[in-house]
């Protein structure tokens, strides 16, 4: 199966995945031409003109709802959501490896967080604010249901990574007289620092783009998933196309850095990898 | 499943390096350290998702008035109210038809594409390029990739002008948008990637010795597919089903943007009674889903050791 030519399986199923991949992105795509629909266009083709009016319109208008404002609180939700699902997934990790009561209780409850429907979680968490007298806010309430979203995918991707690490190295490190400390700051963390990165890109983007479960949880300020979700149930000119365009971008770009930063990561790894005999 | 089995082809941390100091240098800090380290996540999963949902099942035998939506009490009324209800059958029909639908379309469209990426590209670098394009749309919003379809699926739109132009339809098919149809083509489209990922996972690790083995053995192509790379990538189908179904029960945003007014479904029944603060009711709706989504996984499980997978 490895040489010589192709089945024609190989044509057929060459074929599906095409389609399967225009399915995936050509929505998109034909949304990010309409957003550019010049200030007569409608919510769909043909194209009248081609204008950046409705980006314009996105942050000028008064119409269209605190957009600046979502924007940036997801923003800042999406970050402090990164930092803490790495920190907190890395140090599970780390705790994972060796043995202690409860590992397997911890582990379900992650999968039972990855799996229970968003709106029970969310709902409860909101009647806990609701019952404790407690004001729901994107940056407490919010935040919290979020990291029922991440961080099981965190901590799968610090199995996955932990599953596949060497642990001669740390061994060799610590031979050496290194700390406990010294060893996870100088040897583990840059071996999995392509993990963390991943880690770092889910508890972002996952965040970024989160809806479901932060719907109860905030309060009276929205993130721009709700804002948009507000803005769709009456949409009738191509800013709300404008908004998807520009916040896709930026989900691209964050996505872009992510792998680029991965690739880097790797390529240094494989040069400074085999350095044997090289003393310095 | 426990974690010894995890770390078998390691030195097991408990016995061999304590004494030696592993993180830190006193034998008793060393058997403390994974509790200290596990303490974070174990307290947002306790505070965020334990409680809560033991709050959700407390609440479901709460009793509510108007202006007081929270009042303590020990009533079946909740449920009572959903399980009288026929509007209640209808939307639970309505969800587990959909679910199922879109749980078999992901499965064979999941299992389509990982088996032509592992077993049909030839080259490690382009299966992870490919399997990439697959799975970037994951971290972009799902909303919008939801409100994508309008401009395509509407009255007017992109494929109803199509088939009116090309004389296939006299008049615009109204079905495409808002509707059943369109939900599903809606999950399909979000949620293939939770089948992809699992299942390529899983083929990646059969043997390709097995698979040349039952070609020289006189297996044709769908031979072997059935008959060996299937049954060896049971878990990944098993955990890709237990991601896609679980989402699309509990789902009422796809619903609500692609469904219109017209689709039902538990998620958006929940939903609604929260917007109009009846949180007693919504609490035992919760917990029916509930039920039927941990009936739906406990049979799934039983095929698969999502701790092996990894």
């Amino acid at each position: 199966m490895e040489y010589g030519r192709r089945p024609p399986a190989f044509y057929w199923l060459a074929i599906v995945f095409g389609l399967f991949v225009l399915f995936l992105y050509g929505p998109v795509l034909v949304i990010a031409v309409l957003s550019f629909q010049g200030p007569e266009g409608g919510l769909t083709l043909p194209m009248r003109g081609f204008s950046i009016h409705w980006f314009h319109q996105l942050f000028a208008g008064e119409s269209v709802g605190d957009i600046s404002g979502a924007l940036g609180r997801s923003l800042i939700l999406g970050l402090v959501v990164m930092v803490i699902t790495t920190a907190v997934s890395f140090l599970a990790g780390l705790g994972f490896r060796s043995r202690f009561k409860g590992a397997s209780a911890v582990f379900y409850i992650a999968i039972a967080s990855l799996i229970v429907p968003s709106v029970v979680i969310s709902l409860g968490i909101g009647s806990m604010f609701e019952l404790l007298g407690l004001d729901r806010s994107w940056i407490t309430s919010a935040l919290g249901a979020q990291l029922t979203w991440t961080l099981p995918f965190g901590l799968l991707i610090m199995f996955a990574a932990f599953n596949r690490f060497n642990r001669s190295y740390e061994e060799a490190a610590r031979g050496l007289g290194a700390s406990g400390i010294r060893v996870i700051w100088e040897v583990v963390l840059p071996i999995l620092a392509p993990s963390l990165l991943g880690v770092a890109l889910f508890g972002f983007t996952l965040s970024y783009d989160e809806l479901s479960r932060t719907s109860q949880a905030t309060g009276a300020l929205n993130t721009l998933p709700l804002e948009l979700q507000a803005m769709q149930t009456n949409a009738t000119t191509p800013v709300i196309y404008a908004l998807g365009t520009l916040t896709t971008m930026l989900s691209f770009t964050v996505i872009g850095l992510s792998l680029t930063l991965a690739i880097f990561l790797n390529r240094r790894r494989a040069r400074h990898g085999s350095d044997a005999g090289k003393a310095a | 499943m426990s974690q010894p089995e995890q770390n078998s082809a390691l030195p097991e941390a408990g016995t061999r390096r304590r004494g030696s100091g592993y993180h830190w240098s006193t034998p008793s800090a060393s058997r403390i350290a994974p509790y200290l380290q596990v303490a974070p996540i174990s307290a947002v999963f306790l505070f965020f998702f334990l409680i809560p949902v033991i709050l959700v099942i407390v609440i479901s035998f709460f009793n509510y008035q108007t202006y007081d939506i929270l009042i303590p009490d020990f009533t079946l009324m909740n449920y009572q109210d959903v399980f009288s209800s026929s509007v209640t059958y209808k939307t639970y029909w309505t969800t587990v038809k959909l679910s199922f639908i879109v749980w078999a379309v992901t499965l064979v469209l999941g299992f389509t594409i990982s088996y032509f990426l592992v077993f049909h590209v030839r080259s490690r670098s382009r299966q992870v390029v490919l399997l990439l394009l697959c799975t970037i749309p994951f971290w972009t919003s799902d909303e919008i990739r939801m409100i994508s379809w309008i401009p395509l699926l509407g009255r007017d739109g992109v494929v109803n002008n199509f088939l009116l132009a090309t004389g296939i339809v006299k008049q615009p098919v109204e079905w495409l948008l808002y509707s059943q149809f369109a939900v599903v083509l809606g999950y399909v489209h979000l949620y293939t990637v939770f089948m992809i990922v699992p299942i390529f996972n899983s083929m990646m690790r059969i043997d390709k010795s097995l698979v040349e083995a039952a070609v020289d053995a006189g297996a044709k192509g769908w031979q072997v597919v059935l008959n060996v790379v299937l049954p060896l990538s049971k878990s990944g189908l098993a955990i890709g089903s237990i991601f896609v179904i679980s989402i699309v029960m509990g789902d009422f945003v796809t619903v609500n943007v692609l469904g219109g007014g017209q689709v039902a479904s538990i998620g958006k029944e929940i939903v609604t009674d929260l917007s109009s603060l009846q949180f007693p009711p919504a609490a035992a709706e919760s917990m029916v889903l509930l039920a039927f989504v941990i009936m739906l996984i406990a049979a799934l499980v039983k095929i698969v050791d999502i701790r092996k997978e990894l």
